[in-house]
């Protein structure tokens, strides 16, 4: 059996036992998991408006993820994506109306992605240097980051950025013909292209670089990293400011893209539903597209089939949840009939 | 012997997944008797203590304790069969008093016995003959003196058995001998002394009897009676031949196992010409727990080795890492070759001939789960020729390993196989075809062949007098002085922090390093 097939395989078996592990959850909550899981598959894939949402969701998850596989193949523990992913969208939301009747539409576009990209960064540098620096734990230090920004989010959406034209706090609206260009015709927008051209590129920066290779060391063996002469401190920094720029502009292009503006409270949390994906993936760029887009599925079905079947929504993370689980089983399980086969 | 064993191993059998790590062994520990088992890594010495301190089971094969077959389910009902163990490196706590050491892990729930641990403690400091301070730190006592303490524990609930596993590879020859007066002691009491060690004039100093083993077998024992009738040079011979089958085939091996190689003649190097190194009033600042350089200077010449004796944690990591670059010296100068380096990098050194190949292959020198071509590249990632603006030529990185791997005969399945996987021999090849280039000018080697087989030994001493041979000049840092002895020309020793007495490697060289180990002459 090739190394593909049996990755394949592995990678299979845990989706069957998640899926029918989510059936007898599904039962208990009183619904038909074969009428619940054609309607989410009918739903987020096999109809055309699904379809459409399914992929132009794929843009800020795929910009995440994009963004996590740099920080963990560093063994960075980013977990503060959400806050700099949504204080980068309102910084767009504000900057995009702003400017574009001053200098037009591309160069706001891009002024914004770029925007984006620096405040998720900069939003990063607070940890990134206490943990370079002082070797103060990145788990705690972005977590606490990320509320703050989820908070300072929300007061400047309710402050200097609101919309005086509104009575619910919001940013004022990009405009939809200022938007990312439509691709085809349909409501997918080319930030979804963008975003997977990134996680491309990520992928073969990690692989195929001097850059990604010293990283990965740093990652997996920061006291051989020191051995070997790295200099640890400046590659903390930039793994901090690249996982946390894509981040942000993973928050820029779904502005840009799908809302134009953001409403207070607005936040939806991709950061959290990105990470168990990566981990899924181990950090592989090309096999994340894949596990995104599934979830994706998930998302848009999952969303649909709670209106319509009183499922709640939360139960696609229980399905994830159950995936982790079981991939962890099967790797352990393969792990141990190799080890036997050895002997 | 008309004594009856204490305690038995009969047809004992231990797998581990891919190897036999014991093969239906049987012996016997009498009281009165010190037992040395003696082989090398891999043999099967460390997987039989498990067996018998309660920390495996055995697959197959039973233990007999005063003749009663028992099962040793964990390290505390082999305590209260009366074996204890002290193993190769101390479990105590440094920040504690020798007695609240002794206390800790009595019962569960009860009172400290203050009184009745300082009783007890008495008690076996007289069988033991040592005069320790209960109420000293012991953090503060010599190495040598923290094993006393653990001997304490491990003969507290009765003087029974007590196996030591390598009690000698931390010691100074001084630390050694008080060790041998402390077994002779207890052999007196009765009790069953287990060595185990891989050194073979310690087996035959203070072992009554010798059995070997070999890849998970007994493979032969020398009693009482047949030792006694052997001098030493004897007895070696025999061991080897148990442990080789023939000597013949194995002459290097064995050589290095008797520490009869040979010796490097001091005098022969030409230090009219500058110094290639040059090192001046190095110091550092230490963290907890570590141990920092004091005014540290040596001049170093092309073709020439320096040795660094001394007991391990007495400076010798914090010399290697600020000559490598890896840490920076608080104060005093580095000159390689004439140019100042104390404020460069590691990779500016490396590009200037300087290497050094860590003890730590695994926790440092190495990341486990990368392939043995990225480990092979690992200290000039992005280089020219290996990578093209940035962009790994894994091609050629590849093809540079497989080069690597012949040249260093490096026994790995693949260029690509973790490196993790290696065995320890295998890993440290990796090391030193990774630092030993045509570019290597000056080399620093830590602790070298710890933890390597004969064979690998052997391998790694060839390629340093073949470096040294070649002109490259050579930092030597050691625990064994056998292997200073056979390679430097030049011996310094490091005691706490500092380099005392740098000395030429002639005739009765042994006894002045003892001297220094122990600060003695300092």
């Amino acid at each position: 059996m090739s190394r593909v097939a049996a990755g394949v395989l592995r990678t299979l078996i845990p989706i069957a036992l998640a899926l029918g592990a989510g059936a007898l959850v599904l039962l208990a909550l009183g619904a038909d998991p074969i009428d619940y899981y054609a309607f989410v598959l009918r739903r987020g894939l096999l109809t055309w408006s699904g379809l459409q949402e399914t992929i132009t969701k794929l843009a800020p998850l795929l910009l995440i993820s994009a963004g996590l596989i740099v920080a963990f193949r560093a063994g960075i523990w980013n977990l503060g994506v959400d806050g700099q992913f949504l204080l980068a969208a309102v910084v767009t939301a504000a900057l995009g109306p702003a400017l574009v009747g001053a200098i037009g539409r591309y160069p706001t576009l891009i002024v914004c992605a770029l925007a984006g990209a620096a405040v998720g960064a900069a939003w990063s540098l607070l940890p990134a240097i206490l943990k370079a620096r002082y070797g103060l734990n990145e788990i705690i230090t972005t977590l606490m980051m990320s509320f703050l920004g989820t908070s300072l989010a929300n007061v400047l959406i309710k402050l200097p950025f609101k919309d005086p034209a509104t009575t619910v706090p919001q940013t004022e609206t990009l405009l939809v013909p200022d938007r990312l260009p439509r691709l085809f015709d349909s409501t997918i927008h080319a930030g979804v292209v963008l975003a997977v051209i990134v996680i491309l590129l990520v992928h073969l920066l990690m692989t195929r670089t001097a850059f990604g290779l010293r990283l990965q060391v740093v990652g997996a063996n920061p006291r051989a990293a020191v051995h070997a002469g790295l200099n640890v401190g400046r590659l903390t920094i930039a793994t901090f400011a690249l996982s946390a720029g894509l981040a942000g502009l993973g928050g820029a292009v779904e502005i840009l893209g799908v809302w134009g503006t953001v409403r207070a409270d607005w936040n939806p949390k991709f950061g959290l539903l990105a990470i168990p994906l990566v981990f899924l993936a181990r950090f592989n760029g090309i096999a994340v597209i894949g596990f995104v887009f599934f979830f994706a599925v998930l998302l848009i079905g999952g969303e649909s089939a709670s209106r319509r079947m009183g499922v709640p929504t939360f139960f696609i993370l229980v399905l994830v949840g159950l995936l982790l689980v079981f991939l962890a089983l099967v790797e352990y399980l393969d792990h141990r009939r190799r080890e036997r086969t050895k002997s | 012997m008309g004594k009856a064993p204490v305690l038995s191993l009969r047809g004992v059998t231990k797998r581990f997944p891919g190897v036999i790590a014991n093969d239906n062994i049987s012996l016997d520990f009498r009281a009165g008797e010190i037992h040395v088992l003696l082989g090398e890594n891999g043999a099967g010495k460390s997987t039989l203590i498990g067996v018998l301190a309660g920390m495996q089971q055995p697959d197959a094969g039973e233990i007999l304790s005063h003749g009663r077959a028992v099962r040793i389910g964990s390290p505390r009902e082999s305590l209260g069969l009366g074996i204890g163990t002290v193993f190769q490196h101390v479990l105590l706590v440094p920040s504690l008093t020798v007695l609240e050491n002794l206390m800790l892990g009595r019962g569960r729930a009860s009172r400290l016995d203050r009184a009745g641990t300082l009783r007890r403690f008495h008690d076996l400091s007289q069988a033991l003959a040592v005069s320790l301070d209960p109420e000293a730190k012991l953090g503060a006592l010599s190495l040598g003196q923290q094993q006393q303490v653990e001997i304490m524990r491990a003969l507290w609930r009765g003087e029974g058995v007590l196996i030591l596993d390598e009690p000698t590879s931390m010691l100074t020859p001084q630390g050694v001998r008080e060790l041998g007066e402390v077994m002779r002691r207890l052999r007196g009491q009765g009790v069953a002394v287990i060595f185990i060690t891989h050194k073979l004039r310690e087996a035959y100093e203070f072992g009554d009897r010798i059995s070997v083993l070999r890849l998970g077998r007994l493979v032969g024992q020398l009693g009482p009676e047949r030792l006694s009738a052997m001098n030493q040079e004897q007895a070696t011979d025999e061991v080897i031949r148990l442990m080789f089958g023939s000597p013949s085939g194995h002459q290097g091996e064995a050589e290095t196992l008797a520490g009869r190689g040979i010796r490097r003649r001091a005098g022969i190097i030409d230090r009219s010409g500058e110094a290639i190194l040059r090192a001046r009033d190095l110091s550092t600042v230490a963290e907890t727990g570590e141990c920092p350089l004091r005014e540290v200077g040596f001049d170093l010449w092309p073709g020439e080795v320096l040795g660094i004796a001394g007991v391990d944690g007495n400076g010798q990591k914090h010399l290697a890492e600020v000559l490598a670059g890896q840490r920076m010296a608080a104060q005093g100068s580095i000159r390689l070759g004439g140019v100042e380096i104390g404020g460069t990098d590691v990779g500016a050194r490396r590009r200037m001939g300087l290497r050094y190949i860590t003890d730590e292959r695994l926790g440092e020198g190495t990341v486990q789960p990368f392939s043995v071509a990225t480990n092979l590249v690992m200290k000039e990632i992005g280089v020219a020729g290996l990578w093209r603006h940035g962009v790994s030529l894994w091609g050629r990185i590849h093809g540079h390993a497989r080069e690597r791997i012949r040249e260093f005969d490096i026994r790995t399945p693949s260029e690509r196989t973790p490196v993790g996987r290696l065995s320890g021999g295998n890993i440290q090849k990796v090391l030193l075809a990774r630092e030993l280039g045509s570019a290597a000018r000056v080399v620093i080697f830590n602790k070298p062949t710890y933890g390597l087989d004969l064979q690998n030994t052997k391998l790694a001493r060839d390629r340093i007098r073949e470096g040294a041979d070649a002109g490259l000049a050579t930092v030597l840092i050691s625990t064994e002085l056998d292997e200073l002895i056979e390679l430097a020309d030049r011996i310094g020793v490091m005691f706490q922090g500092r380099l005392a007495g740098i000395i030429d490697n002639r005739e009765g060289v042994e006894q002045r390093i003892g001297l220094l180990m122990t600060g003695a002459a300092a």
